[in-house]
Parts: structure tokens; sequence; C-alpha cells
């Protein structure tokens, strides 16, 4: 039954580790943002007038997280697949005995996946161990706090993974009716970097923001996995967390199905 | 009982119209304009088991568009046609399993990976048993020469290779049904004859239904027993082989260089287009020994024998139908 869609995400890992060296430089630009990030938001803890409403600690654990899996973030689309949009070749995808939908969420989750495993490495290294060996302690990721958290945190990354990519599908269905999708890739990029806390921390924003924040869908994408890992969000609240995550995962998968299925009606392959 | 049934077949495409220039992009952002397009309009046919049919017609006549509504990939705007007793586009999944389908101008292998890998992800997305898979691998792999080429990623294939992949990759998974939308095109000689001898023996041997579109003519004589000839999104013959007794399309072109120094008799001087270093003659029968009589007369340099294009035995064709 899974066959299909295991192989297809194991032969996009492969592909994807064929460009490497541009995933390592990309670690290092990653790693210099990070670097910038904190020390502005350590000046606004440093003259801060009344109490943040998160430890320096837990945000300092939050732009290195927000660094290291910023590749699974929704900001592109599966290349390949609109590239078989651009050249037609989609009609391709629909001669295969699978869920077409099913198939495509295989192949852009490996692609969001692999991407990122090879940009953390480096990255969570310099963070973890680097940092406090040269005396920067203050600015180092620390371990999560118990067990249970880092167990909640590997749940919450891998639900970062399915929200990400149902988010991704979605987009990626608009291609039925866009052929290119840069316009949507230069306004998903605002909407999601505000959204999820890779801009500023969430609980960082003002107050009266933060019932909406809490309630929309794109904090499962940062926000939640990285307050999990510090302890801010406590581990036995985690698994409420994570099931709201994976409720939002539930509704953009329901969405893009949807779609996916009107456009595949609509669909005309020009020439040949 | 017919294993393709087709029933009054239509697709209509719906063309977003442009007004030229800038002022013409900018009212049609608020106000676009359509055109129908039909590409077929009323299309039936039916084809039997093990049956090879050759499938021809002008560009844009509606070729592809039947050959995509068949594999499932379009929807069909009315009409109903069934394969093996399936909607195509209804049950595209299941339809999809057993069917092979190949777009000449289109490669279905990944990218960036080896050619074996796009294999076995093939054996995998359609849950092919792997014994069997290695099996049919083995024999295309054979037949096709494809063994030399199994760690190439298929980016750096050449066209003729890429082609004798796509091949092998529409028929690992055993389908009893093929359709070939222009296997052959861009191929050299050479690999334009494997591919030819390798769908003549799949129909042959394996009994496997065989749906062929080309633009050479030389593809559909060399396999087909039937033909249909579409134009305008109509079928305008459908029937043997035989039947395209049009005297054009058993005339040759010949197009001959010759050698410095040769001089045309009279005689085939009135039949030639050209002159002495370079001449075209249309030959309406046994264009070899027209051949063999030049050759035996003069010092050729250079020689190509044609087959007459398909736009001309479809206009010969129509005139024919007009009386």
């Amino acid at each position: 039954m899974l066959r299909p869609y295991v192989a297809v995400l194991g032969a996009r890992y492969r592909e994807v580790l064929q460009y490497r060296s541009a995933a390592l430089a990309n670690s290092v630009v990653q790693l210099f943002w990070g670097g910038i990030r904190l020390m502005v938001l350590g000046a606004f803890f440093a003259s801060a007038n009344a109490d943040p409403p998160m430890a320096f600690a837990a945000v300092v654990a939050y732009i290195w997280l927000g660094q290291a899996f910023f590749g699974l973030l929704p900001y592109s689309l599966d290349p390949d697949i609109q590239r078989k949009f651009l050249e037609g070749n989609v009609a391709w995808e629909l001669l295969r005995p699978v869920n077409l939908y099913a198939f495509w969420y295989a192949r852009t989750f490996a692609h969001r996946v692999a991407d990122t495993t090879i940009r953390m490495l480096p990255l969570l290294f310099v963070a973890l161990w680097v940092l406090p060996w040269v005396g920067l302690d203050a600015w180092a990721l620390k371990p999560p706090p118990s067990l249970a958290s880092g167990v909640a945190f590997a749940a919450a990354l891998f639900g970062m993974a399915a929200l990400a990519t149902a988010v991704t599908m979605l987009f990626q269905t608009t291609l039925f009716w866009l052929v290119s999708g840069r316009g949507l890739q230069a306004c998903m990029y605002g909407l999601i970097s505000l959204f999820s806390g890779l801009l500023v921390p969430l609980p960082l924003l003002p107050q009266w923001l933060q019932p909406v924040l809490y309630w929309q869908p794109f904090r499962g994408l940062g926000d939640t996995p990285f307050r999990i890992y510090s302890g801010d969000i406590a581990a036995w609240a985690a698994p409420f967390e994570i099931a709201l995550q994976l409720g939002w995962t539930a509704v953009f998968v329901a969405t893009g199905y949807a779609v996916l299925s009107r456009g595949r009606e609509r669909l005309v392959i020009q020439g040949g | 009982m017919p294993q393709i049934t087709v029933r009054q077949l239509e697709k209509v495409f719906r063309v977003a119209e442009r007004q030229p220039g800038f002022w013409g992009a900018v009212r049609s952002l608020a106000h676009r304009r359509y055109r129908e397009v039909k590409a077929l309009h009323g299309v039936d046919f039916d084809i039997e088991p093990g049956e090879l049919v050759g499938y021809i017609g002008p560009n844009g006549a509606g070729k592809s568009t039947t050959i995509k509504i068949l594999s499932g990939i379009l929807t069909p705007s009315g009409g109903e046609c069934q394969v093996a007793g399936l909607s195509p586009w209804r049950d595209r999944a299941r339809h999809v399993a057993r069917i092979g389908v190949v777009f000449g101008q289109r490669s279905q292998l990944w990218w960036d990976l080896p050619v074996i890998e796009s294999f076995d992800l093939l054996r995998d997305i359609y849950a092919t048993p792997t014994k069997q898979h290695s099996r049919t691998q083995e024999e295309l792999a054979d037949l096709l020469d494809l063994e030399p080429l199994f760690d190439v990623p298929v980016r750096q294939l050449s066209l003729g290779q890429r082609a004798r992949c796509d091949l092998a990759a529409s028929l690992l998974h055993r389908p009893d049904i093929l359709f070939l939308d222009e296997p052959t095109i861009g191929l050299d000689a050479p690999s334009r004859l494997a591919v030819r001898q390798f769908i003549r023996r799949q129909n042959k041997e394996n009994g496997v239904t065989v749906l062929l579109t080309s633009h050479d003519m030389g593809d559909i004589e060399a396999l087909c027993e039937r033909v249909m000839v579409i134009n305008d999104g109509t079928l305008l013959l459908d029937g043997p082989m035989d039947s395209l007794r049009s005297p054009r399309y058993r005339e040759r072109r010949v197009v001959v260089e010759f050698e410095e120094g040769e001089t045309l008799s009279a005689e085939h001087r009135a039949l030639a287009e050209g002159d002495d270093a370079r001449a075209e003659f249309r030959v309406a029968e046994n264009a070899a020994a027209f051949v063999a009589e030049l050759s035996a007369r003069y010092r050729i340099r250079d020689l190509i024998v044609e087959h007459p294009p398909i736009e001309e035995i479809v206009r010969d064709l129509y005139r024919s139908a007009r009386g």
C-alpha cells in the first residue's frame, strides 16, 4: 500500500543530496543571521523595563532552532513539481497508478526534510558545542530541560514538517491555475515569517495579538516546537499543542486535496 | 469483444485570446475573451486485443488529444470510451496500472537519477513483484541494449538512448496495452529501426495491443496492418493499410546528388526537377528499380528516398472523398 510513496520519498532524498555544497553554504548564511538576530534581541532584553514574557535562554533556543530548521518552512515550492507544470510533464504523474496528492506529498515532504537534514548539522554543532567552548555560553543552545520535553519536541518537529508540507502542497496545487509560482512565493514569505515566529518569537509580540497568534495555523511552523524544546511550553501541555498542529495539518491536507481534484479536471496539456 | 471502444468522443479546449499591444494586455486582465477550439468532434473506433493500429494525421489533427484521453490524462468534453472495461478518467488509478504510454517528446524518467534508479522506482510505484520486475528488466535491457546506460543519470543520455530507456520504462509493469505517441521522433535511423523492431515483437510475441501515432509514414507502413487517419478532429479513414490506395501514397520522392561531370539523359531530364548536380524525381511505382537504374547509369554522390508527407496523403484522401 505505502510502497510507492516510501520509494518516491527515498528517491527525492537521493536527488536532493546531490546538491550538498549548496546546502552547506546555506548553513553558513543561517549561522550568520542567527547571530545578528540574537544580538538585536539581546539588546532589547538588556534594556527592557518590564519583565519580558519569555526567558532569554528560551529566546536563544527559539532563534537557533529557527535557523536550523529554516528549510522546513514552506517558503519554496518543490522545484521538481514546478518544472513539471512548466514543461507539461504533469501528464506523467497522472499515468501512475497512485493517488496524486499522496504521491506529491511524499515527494515534497522528502524535499523539505532532505534539505534540512544537511543544513541543520553544522549549525547545531556550532550552537550546541562551539559557542560554550569559546566562552559564549549565554548565547549557546542548551539541551531540552527534560527527557519528556525532548521527546515532545521530536514529535512537534515531525508535526512541523507535516504541516509545512501540507501548506506547500496547497500552494503547489494553485500551479494548475497560475503556471508560475514566483508571485505566490513572495507573498508567502512575509506572511509565514511573521506568523510562524521566524521573524520575532511570537510571545514577544503585543499582548492583544496573542489570542489571534495562538489559534492561527502557522504557529505550528516554528513557535510550537521551539517553545516545547526550551520548556517554555511545559512537557505536560505539549500533547495538546501537537494535536492543534496536526489538526491544522489535516485542514490543509483536506483543502489541498480538494483543490487538486478540481485542478486535475481542468488540466490541459499543450503541444506534442 | 473489442478491448478499446471509443464512441462520439469530443474534446473542446477553451483558449484565452490575447489582444495585441500594451492596452490589449491591460484590457484582457479585466475582461478575458475565450475562443473555443474543437480538438475532437465525434470520433468512433474499436480496437481488438492484439491489434497494432497506426493513427496518423497532420499536426493539430487530434491524435495526441485522443491518446491523452485514452490514457486517462485528459477528461473529454463529451462521448464515451472504455479501455478493457474501465473508463480511463473515472477509474484512472486502476486503468493506468494496465497500460503503458510513451510520449516521444517527453521523458518519464527521473531527470537527476541514474536510469536504473528510475526503473527501481517504477517497480515500487507499480508494486511489481521484484522477481517479475528483474526478469522483465533483463529482457528489455537485452532487446534495447540498455545495460551500459543503467548507471548514467538521465540528464546525460542522448535523445536516442533516452527514447530506448523510455520505451523500456513504459513496459516494465507488463501492460497489455501500449499507447505510443510519436515514439520515434527525433531518432536517428538505427535507433528508429531498433524501436520499430521492438514494437513489432511486443505485439507479435506478447500479444500487446498497440496504438501508435507517428509523423513518419515509414513507421506506420513497417508496423501496422490497420490505419486510422484523423483530420480536424474527425476520422477520415479507418481500415487496412491497403486502403491508403491513393497513387500519391505509393509515390516516392527520390533526391539524387550526382558526382561532378555527370549529365542526365534526355529521358531522365524530362522526369527531373533540378539540374545535373542535384535532381528530384517523383516515382509512382517501384522506386527500388528506379534507383538501381540511376546508379547503373551515373556516378552518384548521395541519394535519399522519401515517403510522401502525411499532409499530402490527407489532402488526397480529402479530395477523393469529395469525389
